[in-house]
């Protein structure tokens, strides 16, 4: 009983967590409901990274890759097709000539980042430490270089535009909802605790039979498919987009949300995600001059500034995150 | 076929040239590495932020120019290890590394505040161009700075394998990358070697912001980060728990880089990143200790 009521709550906290963003997000002026929606889309790609990385301690630097390739696989399809050959006119034939749904897109989006993240991970699986991080980080570079310059397949070099802006507060929610409850699924099946159990002695964990390689592949797999998803969410949220935005800054902004959140928890997923995005919006809105009781104004260019300084610094302070790498628990009453 | 004949004595030299100046960033990289255990992804700010005291000092006389970009950028090393380095010693290595990753954008953000005080972006750095001046040597025309970054380069690693092999502290710093608690254990002062290691990567990092700026005197917030990201690469593939591997490493992947940039004609070069990266996985799948480290693969650090 302990048990269920323990898991139950593991998966309530982030999800009440993402719920009351979501809310918010509907009381807040237009101006102001982006940051909240840009927030979710963060925890969606936030936890799909976390599914891999969290789960099998592996750094990799290759899970936005998984993103662009889903954004632009989301955000090609679904053009609508009067618009597409006037914006896009080298695409492939297949591509051209069909336009699919919303969801429809979602689906594919993560179907691509799954399949292209098994296939990448079968050679890489078997690398670890600082060896996969540069080899997941070589799988950054030939994608973007791939998308950028190959102009069958997507707009290269310029700006995606005409996306249909499907992403709003109940989609936003809905979607990061669903990647949390794969993460959580996946973390507790006996494929997540054979990963989470080589993560923490791959000798051991082979010493009673765990397949360190599958079980990585499988994880990474699954990341790939979430992060394509969450890719999607981000295409139909921005309506536009351009290579480098699924590049090297999200790359550094995604991991550094995970660690100052907590590396190894779903939870500190969720929390860092939402933590970082709430500083930087509010450094955002703080150049501009934002009051609260008093008013803050910060001169212009100051907020990475303060982005990377207050980040590093939580990171020198606790180096375990804010939730500590742990999953959230009620406090026990102790009679 | 076509792509080796485009390979004249020119790009040769050149690459050697672009090569030794990765060697040394690649250097001081693997120095910190190997009594830290921290890769620095911070390093290429450092040279970042000599570039930038060579453009505003550029008026100067040539000799204090480059003094100013010596003790500019040590003092922002020795900072590093002691606000940054030092706190964190003994994290995971994916905290340590996202760290450099925050300090890096906190001193790129910094530079950009310095930089468009005056309302443009980038600075000039002219201090040391005379150097760009080629002079021709049978046909092949090899620029100064070619020839002084060779030497500059053969000269520095000479020394250090003098103070590697030959002193009392080379001995304590080859020591304590080997294995640092039992170092410590033997007496080798900590702070002292991670001291030094700090300070040679400081002055490796002055050096490198010298002679990159007379190739690239256009310094802006991201000067030099894209050449990290190519020697960090360069250094693992290598072998980065060796310094010499790691140093080849280095040089290797900006020769090439060389050879590949003058080889190609430019309309061919749109996909060759990725050829290039995927070299770089192929090369780590069948090495991944490094491609130049022999023997037994070290054990999996946990």
């Amino acid at each position: 009983m302990r048990r269920w009521v323990d898991a139950a709550v593991q998966l309530a906290a982030p999800a009440v967590l993402v719920v009351a963003v979501g809310i918010a997000s509907r009381f807040v002026s237009n101006a102001h409901e982006i940051y909240f929606l840009n927030a979710l889309v963060s925890v969606a790609i936030v936890v799909a990274v976390y599914v891999f990385i969290g789960n099998s301690g592996v750094l990799s630097f290759g899970q936005v890759s998984f993103v662009a390739v889903g954004a632009f696989a989301a955000g090609v399809l679904t053009i609508p097709l009067e618009s597409k050959t006037g914006v896009l006119p080298q695409l492939y034939p297949l591509l051209r000539d069909h336009t699919i749904g919303n969801v429809a897109s979602l689906l594919v989006a993560a179907a691509a980042g799954g399949v292209f993240a098994l296939l990448v991970g079968m050679p890489l699986m078997r690398l670890s430490g600082l060896a996969a991080g540069i080899a997941t980080f070589a799988v950054l570079e030939i994608t973007h270089n791939v998308l950028r310059e190959w102009t069958k397949i997507g707009p290269g070099a310029t700006t995606l535009s005409l996306v249909p802006e499907t992403t709003d507060a109940l989609q936003a929610t809905l979607g990061a909802l669903v990647v949390i409850a794969a993460a959580f699924a996946y973390q507790r099946s006996r494929f997540g605790r054979r990963l989470r159990a080589s993560r923490e002695d791959p000798a051991a964990a082979r010493g009673v039979g765990v397949n360190v390689h599958r079980e990585r592949l499988w994880a990474f797999t699954a990341s790939g498919a979430l992060a394509g998803f969450a890719g999607g969410l981000l295409v139909h949220l921005l309506g536009s987009i351009t290579t480098e935005q699924v590049y090297l800054e999200l790359t550094f902004i995604t991991l550094a949300m995970l660690v100052v959140g907590g590396l190894t928890s779903l939870w500190g997923a969720v929390v860092g995600a939402l933590a970082v995005s709430a500083l930087d919006s509010f450094l955002i809105e703080s150049e501009q001059g934002v009051k609260i009781g008093v008013t803050i104004d910060t001169p212009q260019g100051t907020r990475l500034i303060f982005l990377g300084a207050i980040m590093a610094l939580m990171l020198i302070l606790r180096p375990q995150g804010i939730t500590g790498g742990k999953e959230f628990r009620l406090p026990r009453w102790r009679g | 076929m076509s792509v080796l004949a485009a390979i004249d004595a020119q790009t040769l030299v050149d690459s050697v040239g672009l090569g030794a100046i990765y060697a040394l960033m690649a250097v001081g990289i693997g120095l910190v590495f190997g009594v830290l255990r921290l890769v620095n992804f911070a390093y290429g700010q450092l040279v970042m932020a000599g570039a930038y005291t060579l453009a505003f000092t550029a008026n100067w006389r040539v000799v204090w120019s480059l003094a100013a970009c010596l003790i500019v950028v040590v003092a922002l090393s020795l900072a590093m290890e002691l606000a940054v380095f030092r706190p964190l010693r003994g994290a995971s290595p994916a905290v340590m590394l996202v760290t450099t990753f925050a300090i890096a954008f906190v001193l790129q953000a910094v530079a950009l505040l310095i930089d468009l005080r005056d309302n443009t972006l980038g600075e000039v750095a002219t201090s040391v161009a005379p150097l760009n001046q080629a002079i021709t040597l049978r046909g092949v025309e090899v620029r100064k700075i070619t020839i002084v970054a060779v030497i500059v380069t053969v000269v520095v690693l000479a020394l250090l394998a003098l103070l590697l092999n030959r002193t009392r502290i080379g001995l304590h710093m080859r020591a304590a990358s080997a294995d640092f608690s039992t170092a410590r254990l033997l007496g080798v002062r900590a702070n002292r070697v991670i001291g030094l290691a700090v300070l040679l990567s400081g002055v490796l990092a002055a050096i490198v912001a010298v002679l990159l700026t007379v190739q690239l005197p256009f310094v802006q917030p991201d000067f030099a980060l894209r050449e990290t990201i190519v020697v960090l690469v360069g250094v693992v593939v290598g072998g980065i728990e060796k310094l010499w591997s790691a140093t080849l490493g280095g040089f290797l992947i900006g020769f090439a880089t060389g050879i590949l940039n003058g080889a190609l004609p430019t309309d061919q070069t749109v996909f060759l990143p990725s050829a290039v990266f995927a070299l770089v996985i192929l090369v780590l799948l069948l090495r991944p200790s490094g491609l130049f480290v022999w023997g037994r693969p070290a054990a999996e650090r946990l």
